[in-house]
């Protein structure tokens, strides 16, 4: 099988790291080798952050290629504008609808592009989700990444109860049941 | 036989449980970004390694030279400007070799990720004459570590076992094995080698060369220096993170794997390049590599094709050695988004008064060094941890009194205790007059909240004594010593104009712990659009969680908000309300 390549970008603070160790976990799971690439430190204040997890028979770089992203998991439409080009031809690519100005915007030295997510799907496949929104009503905002994430599952080669098994050992527990319920809540739009 | 198991590990975790099978009794370090994970990795093998955090990387590593000097295998840990504190007792101990095995693990940042420059740090090892070791994964990362301690202890010497940041974050699949005992070295008095003065000194220099020469040449055979014959026509010479690049970008050239980069296997060298047509050199950074082969009279490519910043990629190292030119669509035209001080920084309350007061601040390293941005725009100068201080003192002494009663210094309360501590006795001995600003938040910030010699725990999670910075602040002869609530902005504005008209020493210390700290729920605020004037007064100290309406009157992201009420204390129209249970 060739290697898999997925991304995971967002906003420092959003929870990439998390997301991006319950994909390295399902991956071993399934018996791959894998490979993931995260940052930590400085450019995780609020800066924009991008993982690399790759998986396949046997994993070279730990990181993804420009024009290689088989998937593309945006926590935030300006951040899935920052990273498409990484799209391989057909790759998918699954965003959070929703909008946190950079700094740039907040003091006026720059505009937040308008119609981000219908100008990337005029050239790529792309979902969307309103996971921000939805998590509210699960009453926790911080599990929307579950909600992307479940969305994104939809679009990758592993079952829903090998989902569940590496999220059960992933997120802390008090937490496991809400994050379900927020996976399938991605997982069945 | 015991059984394997495989997991995957961050590079820094698989440093960290490789000291553990190795048999390491003890490992100090000091936070810094991309090597912090490793001292918070040790920490579930409490039973069999001590763990610290030191106040530095100079004290860091000196107690790793005690404890190899008593006869165990230590470490010590830092990032790559951390080593630089860390070179005065490196330089030496490379003379006095070792008794238990000592390895620093240093982490390189190519491309500046999270640090000041992008120095190499097997420059640094080359000039002490410390070896390197360089794995290239997470499985390496954890091997290379029993490697570096039997060669420490075959050869009398310290070694360095380098990372950058690319492996040091990335995880990869390890097998864990069991935790070898290793027993105690005897200890023996032996001034002739412990004792460095010159006359003990000049025989160990001559005792390292001699070393050194064997360790080269033991190099040739060291089965961590691999050759990997494939296709004759391009041959490469990597180590490290840019070997797995070479080794996706080009699959059927022949490589020369170095594990250990210093000293280089000369011999072995020159056979390989006398089996291909053409040789290049792959490493990040400086021409460590490229220059010694060249220097041997060995024909080979490096530099001329290839960076000396940043990092690089399989994509690169086809265009560079392929000439294929790798079609990439240009990425989309998108806002920069910096990193800032998150929603409720306690900091972000003390820029919004400096810059009021438009008052230059000598800055520090730390999340604070992020009020050098826009809109804050506090900061004028930032160069190594701890030299807020002392280069305003530099200031003073320069330009006289009167010039810097519009600078202060901001420094955090690690850094404070790393290095800033010694320039406040500066400041004090020779007579100073300028204001320390300490940002006390409680914890080491940036890198991710470890402990320190201020915060009354252990890295090993033990309560432990709690230095009073009030107090050591008073016992180095500052009469000025003023803690301060951070989001207290109307007392904070009178303290700093209060305590910068003096003509004497102050230390302002804004006390509130770091609003990630806390992971309780909070309370969080919401802006009544009919009220709000669109004055902009809230929008100044720039905070993530404030956002604009269409029609510009304010918003507050209730998923971002924690609570801090700058916004709400600088709203002169009741717009801004405290709500109690919000989305979180």
């Amino acid at each position: 099988m060739e290697t898999k390549n997925i991304m995971i970008v967002g906003v420092g603070g959003q929870g990439t790291l998390l997301t991006s160790r319950i994909l390295g976990g399902l991956t071993i799971d399934a018996g791959y080798d894998v490979k993931l690439s995260e940052v930590h430190g400085m450019a995780q204040r609020g800066g924009s952050v991008v993982t690399f997890v790759r998986y396949g028979e046997k994993v070279a770089e730990p990181i993804v290629e420009e024009g290689h992203a088989d998937v593309i998991i945006a926590f935030e439409r300006l951040e899935a504008l920052r990273y498409a080009h990484f799209l391989k031809k057909d790759g998918v690519l699954v965003v959070n609808d929703w909008r946190i100005d950079p700094m740039p915007v907040v003091i006026g030295a720059a505009e937040y592009p308008e119609n981000i997510l219908e100008n990337l799907a005029k050239e790529h496949k792309v979902y969307t989700v309103n996971a921000t929104e939805e998590s509210k009503k699960l009453g926790n905002s911080r599990v929307f990444n579950l909600i992307v994430l479940g969305m994104a599952a939809q679009h990758m080669d592993f079952t829903k109860e090998q989902w569940y098994s590496v999220i059960e050992k992933t997120v802390p527990p008090k937490t496991v049941d809400i994050n379900k319920k927020a996976f399938d809540v991605g997982y069945e739009l | 036989m015991s059984e394997t198991k495989k997991v995957v590990m961050l590079g820094n975790e698989a440093i960290a449980r490789g000291a553990y099978e190795a048999g390491v009794k003890v490992s100090a370090a000091y936070p810094g970004t991309p090597s912090t994970e490793i001292s918070e990795a040790l920490v579930q093998y409490k039973d069999s390694i001590y763990a610290e955090w030191s106040p530095n990387e100079k004290v860091a590593t000196e107690v790793a030279i005690g404890a190899s000097v008593s006869g165990v295998r230590a470490m010590a840990c830092m990032k790559h400007v951390g080593l630089n504190v860390a070179s005065d007792p490196l330089y030496t101990v490379s003379y006095m070799g070792v008794n238990g095995g000592l390895v620093v693990f240093v982490a390189d940042d190519p491309g500046l990720y999270s640090s000041q420059n992008e120095q190499d740090t097997r420059m640094v090892a080359r000039a002490a004459q410390v070896p390197v070791l360089e794995p290239s994964d997470s499985a390496e990362a954890k091997d290379f570590v029993k490697i570096a301690y039997e060669l420490s202890e075959q050869f009398d010497r310290p070694i360095i076992c380098r990372t950058t940041t690319r492996l040091a974050h990335s995880q990869g699949m390890v097998e864990l094995k069991e935790r070898e005992e290793v027993e105690d070295k005897v200890y023996e008095k032996n001034i002739r080698k412990n004792v460095m003065m010159p006359g003990n000194a000049k025989g160990r220099h001559v005792e390292i060369e001699k070393r050194n020469l064997e360790l080269a040449e033991a190099a040739n055979t060291l089965p961590i220096n691999r050759i990997e014959m494939n296709d004759t026509k391009i041959g490469v010479i990597t180590s490290g993170i840019p070997y797995l690049y070479v080794k996706e970008a080009i699959p059927t050239a022949s490589v020369l794997k170095l594990g250990m980069v210093n000293p280089l296997p000369q011999k072995m060298i020159a056979d390989f390049a006398a089996k291909v047509d053409k040789l290049y050199i792959v490493e990040e950074l400086d021409p460590v590599i490229e220059t010694q082969v060249k220097a041997w009279g060995i024909e080979c490519v490096g530099k001329e094709i290839f960076t000396v910043q940043g990092e690089y990629s399989a994509n690169m190292v086809r265009e560079a050695i392929l000439g294929e030119k790798v079609e990439v669509k240009a990425p989309a035209a998108a806002p920069m988004r910096p990193p800032i001080l998150c929603p409720g920084c306690p900091h972000r309350s003390v820029y919004y008064v400096l810059n009021k007061l438009k008052m230059h601040a000598s800055g520090d390293i730390g999340c604070y060094t992020l009020g050098a941005v826009a809109p804050l725009s506090v900061v004028d100068t930032t160069i190594c941890m701890g030299a807020s201080i002392s280069s305003l003192h530099g200031m003073e002494k320069a330009k006289g009194k009167e010039y810097i009663k519009n600078w202060v210094a901001v420094i955090g309360d690690s850094t404070f205790l790393h290095t800033g501590v010694n320039s406040l006795m500066n400041m004090m001995y020779n007579q100073a007059t300028g204001t320390v600003m300490i940002l006390d938040n409680s914890t080491t910030g940036m890198t991710g909240h470890q402990d320190h010699a201020a915060t009354g725990k252990t890295l090993q999670g033990d309560p432990t004594n709690a230095v009073n910075i009030p107090e050591l602040c008073r016992a180095l002869g500052v009469k000025n010593v003023v803690e301060i609530n951070a989001f207290d902005i109307e007392l904070l504005e009178k303290t700093i104009k209060e305590e910068t008209a003096k003509d004497e020493v102050s230390v302002i210390i804004t006390k509130t712990p770091c609003v990630l700290l806390d992971k309780s729920k909070k309370p969080l605020y919401t802006a009544h659009a009919d009220k709000c004037k669109k004055c902009g007064a809230c929008m100044k100290p720039g905070c993530p969680a404030m956002t604009k309406n269409a029609d510009g009157t304010i918003k507050i992201d209730d998923t971002m908000c924690t609570g801090c009420g700058l916004c709400e204390s600088l709203c002169k129209f009741d717009a801004i309300e405290l709500v109690t249970g919000g989305a979180k």
